[in-house]
């Protein structure tokens, strides 16, 4: 165990994964002081175009996360929902139609994910834009706002059959559980209840941390390789690729995902992490197979 | 001095029974600071207790202050938390409260509470520490399931009223309903609308057979239209009907022994539910319209145009309405003809982002002003407003308490003139005397704030978005609202100096929300420094995880008052999220990693 200590902290600020000066560091968690540069190309809410609106304010990304940008960021093309601002993809479906904690931990993603240096793309002139979505606005509950989604697509008159009951959905709560990916300082979440396979699990893994790692990479200075933006993450389940897929357990035993059946993955898993598979040695991990015996004994 | 000596030669009993007159908890809360001999008096014979914010004190020390205690209100989490702007875990829970009274509290009888977490655990022991309970009433409530529910309905002998409104409710199947005791219950009100999972229909029918005294039974949209007209024939003395699924075949057996069950119930006053109604169901409900009192249609997107128009111009002594926009302005128009008692309007957003065409503009507003001179509670949402709308409305309704008007477009100014909406929402204050809760939107200048300040002289509430131009606009408002109790802030360009205009001000209110304006860290360190009596929280989530993957190399806990990160840095950082609040309980014990207490 005392091997994996090293490499968490390769998730601590001083390592590779991070700017070398404090200043970049400010920058690559989502700007900071500092930042005057990058203050047109801030991601703000308001009607595009509205430049003035706090000139004078020296809202910066900071440290402390803005809510609106990632959200601002269906300004970008058609005001679309949250999908369209590449936050948690394929997941947004979903999660817009879950209840208000799920939505909350969409909105964590979103900190994380917009505290990346933001995109160099320029606000459109859309008079649309200001009905891009924002958090909790307009102020209506959650349950209104599933009603105002869902009656929409309002369900053509069912038949009833006497005595019994209308089906329709209960939302069941999400299992989220942290995630954490070596050379990303940021951490993530991730809703296991989500998917039913480990191959879902392992690309949305890929999408979560594809463009936050190639972020990661082209801050150390690296060559700027455009390509790199999308290169995906593979191989995390069988150690055939440059990372793997870990995860902790309900006893704090470190284990490689994969081995046992995915239900009972979901129902003892507490964390996830991906690390370097030059870093994973037989020692640190313990298989399923090798815990059996130890419980044997 | 002879009169002041005399008072003390009072008996107790005397005074006490005095007080007993005084049912208005702020009334009590002031003759208990006269004197000592009057505070000991009061707190032993207080029975309701009302905590609008529970970290305001510790519930021991409620618990030992008022022994007697039969009622308990408690709230929770900050009002924003209705709109996903409070973490989740955040806190508000209801175990520490709950175990308080078990330990202190025998007598008591009643519990409600709004926005806290309560879990099924805690409403376990409720139900056993009280086997008198009579009413629990849980609003926008989350962390308990339908197990909790079961446990309150077996335990519960002389359970008069449930009512759950608007909760998060986890569902682990219908087995609830069947826990009510077999013989006769005393249940007077039953409230379940909120559930969102299926219904034991036939446990439901024998519930209501065995519970002579209700009055109010509000079910959930499980509920089909043939077991409604078998619960209505059981009950011809309901006053307050939420109905299931209002979707019936007109010429169904089901359809046909609704409308007769209907006619029967002469008391009814109060119809909510009509989820998926179709418009004949609405037609079995035209004969009772004419006595009814309060109607909401708000979960109902299929009642609109003609058939809205057909039901409502029979409700003509109708004084509670909530409807969605979808109703158009046509609809509110025959609203504003039909309905001359209405006191209470609430418009809701069918279309979330104003994406489609406009269905209720400030005409419909007007035209409900014209019609409705006793309104006095307001909330609208539309796609535009204009000044001029305002100032009439203000003119033909002076009585309002509560004005809430969301322009579903942030900063959207006046169409007519593209002028901010200062003037406008500035007439509503300064005509209004008896505003008590303000919400405003659109686009609005300092200038807005100028008038909040110097003629909402009774507010108590004002929720402010997306307006004002600098730290002068919360200025005026804390300078100016002698009776502010709340004020919660979004979007707003307001930093340090607003925060810091009058520190003292927050210690006469409950709370104050800020969220994405402009403080920085080091104010509200300013804040909390100046302030010890205030709890000065900001909510970091993004940070706290930073934090934890800090510490993972590391074996020690970081404690939530471990300063190591406040204090590493720059404080010039912006706070995201603000919650200052007055308190006696001191910093809260029970904070997430994502809420520091400065």
């Amino acid at each position: 165990m005392e091997e994996m200590q090293p490499k968490l902290l390769d998730l601590i600020p001083n390592e590779r994964g991070w700017g070398v000066t404090a200043n970049d560091r400010e920058m690559v968690i989502g700007g900071g002081f500092g930042v005057r540069e990058e203050k047109k190309l801030e991601l703000r809410l308001g009607l595009p175009g509205e430049e003035d609106w706090n000139a004078n304010r020296k809202k910066t990304e900071g440290l402390c996360a803005n809510v609106k940008p990632p959200f601002s960021l269906g300004l970008f093309g058609a005001p679309q929902t949250k999908q369209e601002a590449g936050l948690v993809t394929g997941e947004a479906q979903k999660i817009q139609a879950k209840a208000d904690k799920q939505t909350s931990i969409v909105e964590r993603k979103a900190i994380a994910h917009a505290a990346t240096p933001p995109a160099a793309t320029p606000l459109p002139s859309n008079s649309r834009a200001a009905n891009a979505p924002v958090v909790g606005w307009p102020p209506v509950r959650s349950f209104r706002r599933n009603l105002a989604s869902t009656s929409k697509t309002v369900l053509e008159p069912q038949k009833w059959a006497s005595g019994t009951c209308a089906k329709f959905e209960n939302s069941t709560k999400g299992l989220f559980v942290k995630i954490n990916m070596d050379g990303v300082p940021i951490g993530r979440k991730i809703d296991l209840k989500a998917y039913d396979s480990y191959d879902k699990l392992s690309s949305a893994v890929d999408q979560l941390f594809r463009g936050l790692l190639a972020d990661q990479r082209s801050e150390i200075g690296t060559e700027k390789n455009v390509e790199e933006k999308g290169r995906a993450i593979q191989g995390l389940l069988d150690g055939s690729g440059e990372y793997t897929l870990v995860y902790e357990d309900d006893e704090g035993d470190k284990m490689l995902v994969g081995d046992v059946p995915w239900e009972m993955f979901v129902s003892t898993a507490k964390r996830l992490r991906v690390l370097k598979s030059s870093d994973l040695s037989a020692s640190t991990l313990r298989t399923t197979s090798r815990k059996r015996a130890a419980t044997e004994c | 001095m002879k009169v002041q000596s005399a008072m003390f030669y009072f008996p107790e009993e005397v005074i006490e029974h005095i007080f007993s007159f005084l049912t208005h908890h702020p009334d009590r809360n002031t003759v208990s600071t006269v004197c000592k001999a009057w505070y000991k008096i009061e707190r032993l014979s207080r029975c309701e207790v009302f905590v609008g914010n529970c970290y305001a004190i510790r519930p021991d020390r409620a618990a030992a202050r008022f022994p007697g205690l039969r009622s308990l209100t408690l709230k929770g989490k900050p009002h924003f938390a209705d709109f996903d702007l409070v973490p989740p875990d955040w806190g508000g829970l209801a175990g520490p409260w709950i175990e308080a009274m078990a330990r202190s509290c025998p007598n008591l009888e009643e519990l409600r509470m709004k926005r806290m977490v309560v879990s099924d655990e805690s409403l376990e022991l409720l139900v056993h520490a009280f086997p008198n309970f009579k009413a629990l009433v849980l609003v926008s409530c989350e962390g308990f399931s339908t197990d909790g529910l079961a446990a309150v309905a077996r335990s519960c002998k002389s359970l008069r009223e449930l009512d759950l409104q608007e909760n998060e409710i986890e569902d682990r199947g219908p087995r609830w309903l069947n826990s009510f005791p077999d013989m006769c219950t005393s249940l007077v009100s039953l409230n379940f609308a909120c559930l969102k999972g299926e219904v034991n229909l036939k446990s439901l029918e024998r519930l209501v057979c065995r519970s002579p005294n209700l009055k109010c039974l509000r079910l959930n949209r499980a509920v089909p239209v043939e077991t409604l007209a078998k619960i209505m024939n059981q009950c011809p003395n309901l006053e307050d009907l939420g109905t299931g699924s209002l979707l019936a075949d007109q010429f169904s057996e089901a359809y046909v022994s609704l409308i007769s069950a209907l006619q029967k119930c002469k008391k009814l006053r109060s119809l909510s539910g009509f989820w998926d109604a179709s418009p004949l169901c609405l037609l079995a409900v035209y004969p009772i319209c004419a006595n009814l009192t309060g109607l909401n249609l708000s979960y109902a997107p299929t009642v609109q145009g003609q058939d809205f128009i057909n039901l409502i111009q029979h409700c003509v002594k109708l004084l509670r309405l909530w409807v969605l926009d979808s109703v158009g302005d046509k609809g509110l128009a025959v609203v504003a003809s039909a309905c001359k008692e209405l006191q209470e309007l609430r418009v809701f957003p069918s279309d979330l982002f104003a994406a489609g065409p406009a269905t209720v503009t400030e005409e419909g507003l007007v035209a409900i002003s014209t019609g409705c001179p006793k309104l006095n509670s307001l909330l609208y949402f539309c796609h535009s407003m204009t000044n001029s709308a305002l100032i009439t409305v203000s003119k033909n309704c002076p009585n309002f308490t509560r004005f809430r008007l969301c322009i579903l477009e942030p900063r959207k100014p006046d169409p007519a003139t593209n002028e901010p909406l200062d003037e406008g929402f500035g007439a509503v204050v300064k005509t209004c005397k008896n505003l008590r809760r303000f919400s405003i939107s659109g686009l609005l200048t300092d200038q807005v704030f100028y008038y909040i300040g110097k003629y909402a002289k009774a507010l108590e509430m004002l929720s402010i978005a997306f307006a004002g131009d600098t730290d002068q606009g919360m200025t005026y408002v804390l300078n100016g609202c002698k009776n502010l109790r709340k004020l919660e802030i979004r979007d707003c360009p307001f930093g340090d100096g607003a925060l810091l205009a009058d520190v003292t001000k927050y210690e006469t209110m409950r709370s104050l929300w800020m969220s994405s304006c402009d403080i920085s860290l080091r104010g509200c360190k300013a804040l909390a420094t100046k302030m010890p009596s205030l709890n000065v929280e900001i909510i970091n989530e993004w940070e706290a995880e930073m934090e934890e993957n800090l510490n993972n190399g590391v074996a020690e806990v970081i404690s939530n008052n471990n300063n190591k990160h406040i204090n590493n840095g720059n404080d010039e950082r912006k706070v995201e999220k603000l919650y200052v609040y007055r308190t006696v309980g001191g910093p809260r014990t029970d904070a997430p990693d994502f809420v520091w207490t400065l």
